[in-house]
């Protein structure tokens, strides 16, 4: 069965949403920032699951109060990387949490292929199993 | 198999649905069914800004009436924005020109909260700035510092004190031009996002602006700051005393009001400030005149009153007995 039958990456909140237009995601900046979460802008095109350190576009946002500043980094973000995979981040500052509190893709590429499943018999007949993207056979930068 | 219940996402077939989303209107007051001038002023409470504007500033009598204009027109372009007639968001950049001293910032602060009132700006803070934050120190630096002050300021009012020091004609490779691009181009895209206020003497701002027409021809308001007379000085100096507890003893006030008619002849006055600056130096002296006598018992009279003698001892009398 094909659960996921684009290939649609789902990493974060909304994913499995249409993808936000730019009022919605202002409107989830503005809750964020309003809860003192600071944001920053992160990107990258190897969508593996567990490839979760993204490259950071900037710096952290810190002491912004409106989510039009954050806006504008991400099209920032998006006219320099238009074909990669961009989040956004919001990092809770208090004492104790000290963590990520939001993250949620802003950009995709226009066609993601989607992984492969991969399957190794090793001793007995024991099976291990593996997710291969297929975009990420292509080198860095050339993936989408 | 079931098709799924869901609509996936990116799929050819889904049809697409505009996504219609209001903005984020978190913080704004409700003007959308406002139709008198009456119930706009009374939803956003201007008034009590304008209030406030005159109880706490002294003098500056073109500076309010000019403020008042732009709130008015302001009021009456919510208006019309509600009766459906075409209202774009009208350019609010301004440069506030005049000698130091004259409220230049204070009133940026009102500014900002009368734009915010009325729901021109979405946050109405203030984010007061020099050169300093906007340029960088070598190649490279100069675009993120200045794109993140303007990101802090977005959604309120950006205040750039001494702003002709952005450009420095005598050094052609000098990086506040490149400042001044970035903030020309916000200023010109971002109009709803932010308002930018430029500030300095009225002289060097107009070099300035002789020499960046495109930083003329985008702001709108130019707001002349006049200097105060003496007798709008004094009101300012009771209203400071008063706030820090302090009041003029026995002849005093006439003390005080001889000071400023001389201060004010002498080179670097700087208006309000000096005024602060002057009470200080009176502060100072009438705390070593009650610390010299250790043993007297002070009441609160002996603590709050400024005596002749605290503001007779000033450099501005000695010079003026000399001639």
């Amino acid at each position: 069965m094909m659960t996921n039958p684009v290939g649609r990456i789902t990493q974060g909140q909304f994913s499995f949403l249409p993808d936000l237009n730019d009022a919605e995601i202002s409107a989830q900046i503005q809750y964020g920032l309003d809860k003192g979460y600071s944001w920053s802008v992160e990107y990258t095109d190897d969508p593996h699951p567990r490839n979760t350190f993204w490259e950071m576009f900037g710096m952290p946002m810190f002491d912004l109060r409106d989510a039009a500043g954050i806006l504008m980094e991400v099209n920032n973000c998006r006219k320099t990387f238009p074909r990669h995979y961009i989040r956004l981040v919001a990092f809770d500052a208090t004492r104790s949490i000290e963590s990520i509190a939001m993250n949620f893709i802003v950009n995709r590429p226009e066609n993601e292929p989607g992984f492969g499943l991969l399957r190794q018999e090793s001793d007995g007949r024991n099976m291990r199993y593996t997710v291969r993207s297929y975009a990420g056979d292509k080198p860095e930068g050339e993936r989408y | 198999m079931a098709a799924p219940e869901y609509r996936i996402p990116g799929q050819a077939t889904a049809s697409p649905e505009p996504a219609e989303v209001a903005p984020a209107a978190v913080d704004q007051p409700s003007l959308g069914n406002a139709r008198t001038v009456a119930q706009v002023l009374a939803e956003s409470q201007v008034e009590s800004v304008f209030e406030e504007l005159d109880r706490d500033l002294v003098g500056l009598v073109p500076v309010k009436q000019r403020i008042r204009d732009i709130a008015a027109l302001l009021v009456i372009d919510k208006l019309r924005m509600n009766v459906g007639l075409a209202a774009e968001t009208p350019s609010l950049h301004m440069s506030f020109t005049g000698n130091p001293g004259t409220g230049k910032t204070t009133v940026a602060l009102r500014m900002a909260e009368i734009l915010h009132r009325l729901g021109y700006v979405r946050k109405g803070h203030l984010v007061a700035v020099t050169r300093d934050d906007l340029v960088g120190q070598y190649i490279g630096h100069t675009a993120p510092k200045t794109k993140e002050v303007l990101k802090k300021a977005m959604g309120g009012v950006l205040f750039i004190d001494e702003a002709y020091y952005l450009y420095r004609p005598e050094n052609e490779r000098d990086y506040g031009q490149e400042a001044i691009e970035i903030l020309l181009q916000v200023m010109e895209n971002q109009r709803d996002d932010l308002v930018v206020i430029l500030a300095g003497y009225k002289d060097r701002m107009d070099t300035f602006f002789k020499s960046n027409p495109g930083m003329s021809s985008r702001i709108a308001h130019h707001l002349d700051f006049p200097d105060y007379s003496v007798d709008e000085l004094h009101r300012i100096a009771e209203r400071m005393l008063a706030q820090r507890h302090y009041r003029f003893g026995d002849g005093a006030a006439e003390v005080f009001h001889r000071y400023l008619e001389r201060r004010i002849e002498q080179p670097h006055f700087a208006n309000a400030r000096s005024v602060r600056n002057a009470l200080d130096r009176a502060r100072l002296r009438q705390a070593s005149r009650l610390f010299a006598a250790p043993d007297r018992e002070l009441d609160r009279e002996d603590l709050t009153t400024l005596l002749p003698q605290d503001l007779l001892a000033s450099r501005v009398f000695a010079e003026g007995s000399k001639h």
